[in-house]
C-alpha cells in the first residue's frame, strides 16, 4: 500500500470540487463528515484514504492527490456507503467518476491491476459482445504479471477445465455490431 | 409462467452449475424462462469504472430487446441484475442513452431470481415441490451487494436485511441461521486484482458463518460462489486456519430437494465439494 501524499498546507480549490461534482453529477459540498461510509466499508483496511477523508479532500478541491489514491481502486463498488449517505451522495459512483478522471489523465496508477483487469474485461466483451471468461483471464494475467503471471495461475486455471468451468470456444452474438458501435460512438 | 430470462456471460463458465440447476428447478416449478434473444453483456464493474455512458448503453440494449418481449426479466446474476436495473431506471428518467432508438415502454419488471422465486412463484408451489427436505441442513443465505444495493436502484425493501433466499431455504426444510453478513462483500474483482484483499473479505465471512453454526453458505450470484469456493486453500493459508466451506447455490439446493436427479453432476463442479456434508446429513 501506499499512502497518498496530502500537502501540510491546504488553500481550498473550489473549482476543483465543482470539477468532480460536475464529472459525478453528486454534491460533495453536502458531506457533513458523519463517517458512516467509512465506518460501513469493508476495504478501508487497504485503503490509504478512507472514504469520508476522500470527499473532504474533494470538498477541499485535493483532486490531482484523489486520482492518485489507492482507495478509489481499492473500492470494490459495494455500494455500501452509497445506501448509507444520510445527505445522499451517491459515494461508489464519485469512486467510479474519480476512476475514469484517473484513467483519462494518463495517472500511473500503483494498483495498476485494477484498471488492467478492466481494460482485459472490456476488450473480451468487445470482441464478442459477451464476456468470453479464459480469454478475459489469460489476457489480463498476461499484462498484469506476464508469463510468470500466468504461471502462477495455471493450476486454478486446469482445475476449473477439470471441472468443466472453461469453454473453450469464444461466444457468438449476432449484436455484435451493435456492441461494437456502443464502444465506437462512447470512446472519447 | 413465461419469463424473459437474462442469464449473464457466467453462467456458461464458471457458474455452469449454477446454469444447469436454475434450467432444472425452472422446468420443476413450471417458468417457462424464455432466454434473451441475442442478448450481450452487461458491462460489470467494467464499464462503470470506464465510462458512465458505456455503463448505461451495455445492459440498454438488452432492455430494448426485453421490452419488445413485454415479459417479467429473471436475472440469476447479482451484477447483470444491477446494471439491468441501473439501464432501466435512466430508460424510465428518459435519459438519452447512445443506442437505444426510445419509445422503451418499460411495460415489464427485472427481478433477481431469488426474488421472484419467493414472490412470483412463492411457498406454497415451491412446498409442493419438497419430496426430500432438506432436515438437518445448517446453512447462512449469502446475498451479496448488488441484490440490494443501493435501494434506490434495486428497489429493495431492507437493503441491509434481504429475506427471499432465507425463506426458500426455510420452506425446503432447511435449518437457516441468522447472520449479519448477508449483504457484505466478497470482494469481486480484487479476487484476481488484489488477491490478498479478497481472502481476507471472504476470511470474514466464513468467520461468522462459523460463529452462526452454519455448515454452509447458501449463495445467488456467480461471482459471489467463485470466490467464496475457489480459493479457500490460499485463504487458509493466509489466516492460518483451515476452511472447507461449501458454497451452494440456492437453486442446487432447491434441485437438491425438489429431487433433481442431476443434482450429484452439479455438485461435482465445486472445488470445495459439498456431497460429504450432504451424505453426512442424509440428503444425498
Amino acid at each position: 500500500m501506499t499512502v497518498a501524499k496530502i500537502p501540510e498546507k491546504i488553500s481550498p480549490r473550489p473549482s476543483l470540487r465543482r470539477k468532480i461534482e460536475d464529472l459525478s453529477g453528486q454534491k460533495i459540498a453536502a458531506c457533513f463528515q458523519c463517517e458512516k461510509c467509512t465506518n460501513g466499508c469493508p476495504v478501508t483496511f487497504a485503503m490509504d484514504v478512507v472514504p469520508h477523508r476522500l470527499m473532504r479532500m474533494l470538498q477541499l478541491g485535493l483532486l490531482d492527490e484523489a486520482i492518485r489514491s489507492d482507495t478509489i481502486w481499492v473500492c470494490a463498488s459495494c455500494e455500501t456507503c452509497t445506501t448509507r449517505c444520510p445527505n445522499d451522495i451517491d459515494i461508489a459512483h464519485v469512486m467510479d467518476a474519480l476512476r475514469q478522471l484517473s484513467q483519462r489523465e494518463g495517472i500511473k496508477v500503483v494498483q495498476k491491476n485494477a484498471p488492467t483487469f478492466h481494460a482485459a474485461f472490456l476488450a473480451s466483451l468487445r470482441r464478442h459482445g459477451r464476456v468470453h471468461e479464459p480469454e478475459m483471464a489469460v489476457e489480463y494475467m498476461l499484462r498484469s504479471g506476464g508469463l510468470s503471471g500466468l504461471r502462477k495461475q495455471a493450476g486454478t486455471g486446469m482445475a476449473m477445465f477439470k471441472r468443466g468451468k472453461i469453454k473453450l470456444l469464444p461466444p457468438r452474438v449476432r449484436a455484435g455490431r451493435q456492441v461494437k458501435n456502443i464502444f465506437k460512438k462512447v470512446k472519447r | 409462467m413465461e419469463v424473459s430470462y437474462y442469464p449473464g456471460c457466467s453462467i456458461e463458465g464458471i457458474a455452469r452449475e449454477y446454469g444447469e440447476s436454475v434450467a432444472a428447478v425452472a422446468r420443476i416449478l413450471g417458468i417457462d424462462l424464455k432466454e434473451l434473444e441475442d442478448w450481450t453483456c452487461c458491462g460489470a464493474a467494467s464499464a462503470h469504472a470506464t465510462d458512465d455512458m458505456l455503463a448505461l448503453a451495455l445492459p440498454a440494449r438488452n432492455l430494448e430487446t426485453a421490452d419488445k418481449a413485454g415479459l417479467d426479466m429473471v436475472v440469476p446474476c447479482a451484477a447483470c441484475y444491477s446494471r439491468l436495473k441501473h439501464a432501466d431506471k435512466a430508460l424510465r428518467a428518459g435519459t438519452k442513452i447512445e443506442g437505444v432508438n426510445g419509445g422503451y415502454k418499460g411495460d415489464f419488471r427485472i427481478k433477481h431470481l431469488v426474488d421472484f422465486i419467493w414472490e412470483e412463484v412463492g411457498e406454497k408451489a415451491i412446498l409442493e415441490k419438497v419430496s426430500k427436505p432438506l432436515s438437518g441442513l445448517k446453512a447462512v443465505c449469502y446475498y451479496g451487494c448488488l441484490i440490494t444495493r443501493p435501494p434506490r436502484i434495486t428497489d429493495a425493501v431492507d437493503a441491509d436485511n434481504p429475506e427471499s433466499m432465507d425463506n426458500i431455504l426455510k420452506t425446503l426444510g432447511a435449518e437457516v441461521k441468522n447472520w449479519s453478513y448477508k449483504t457484505d462483500c466478497c470482494g469481486a474483482e480484487h479476487v484476481l486484482t488484489m488477491p490478498e484483499v479478497a481472502w481476507k473479505m471472504i476470511q470474514k465471512l466464513f468467520d461468522m458463518a462459523e460463529e452462526a453454526g452454519a455448515d454452509a453458505i447458501a449463495v445467488a450470484c456467480p461471482m459471489c460462489q467463485s470466490n467464496l469456493d475457489t480459493h479457500q486453500d490460499e485463504i487458509s493459508a493466509q489466516a492460518g486456519k483451515q476452511y472447507n466451506v461449501p458454497i451452494i447455490y440456492s437453486t442446487e439446493l432447491m434441485g437438491l430437494a425438489f429431487g433433481a436427479p442431476e443434482a450429484d453432476k452439479w455438485f461435482a463442479r465445486h472445488f470445495v465439494d459439498p456431497r460429504p456434508l450432504l451424505r453426512e446429513k442424509g440428503l444425498l
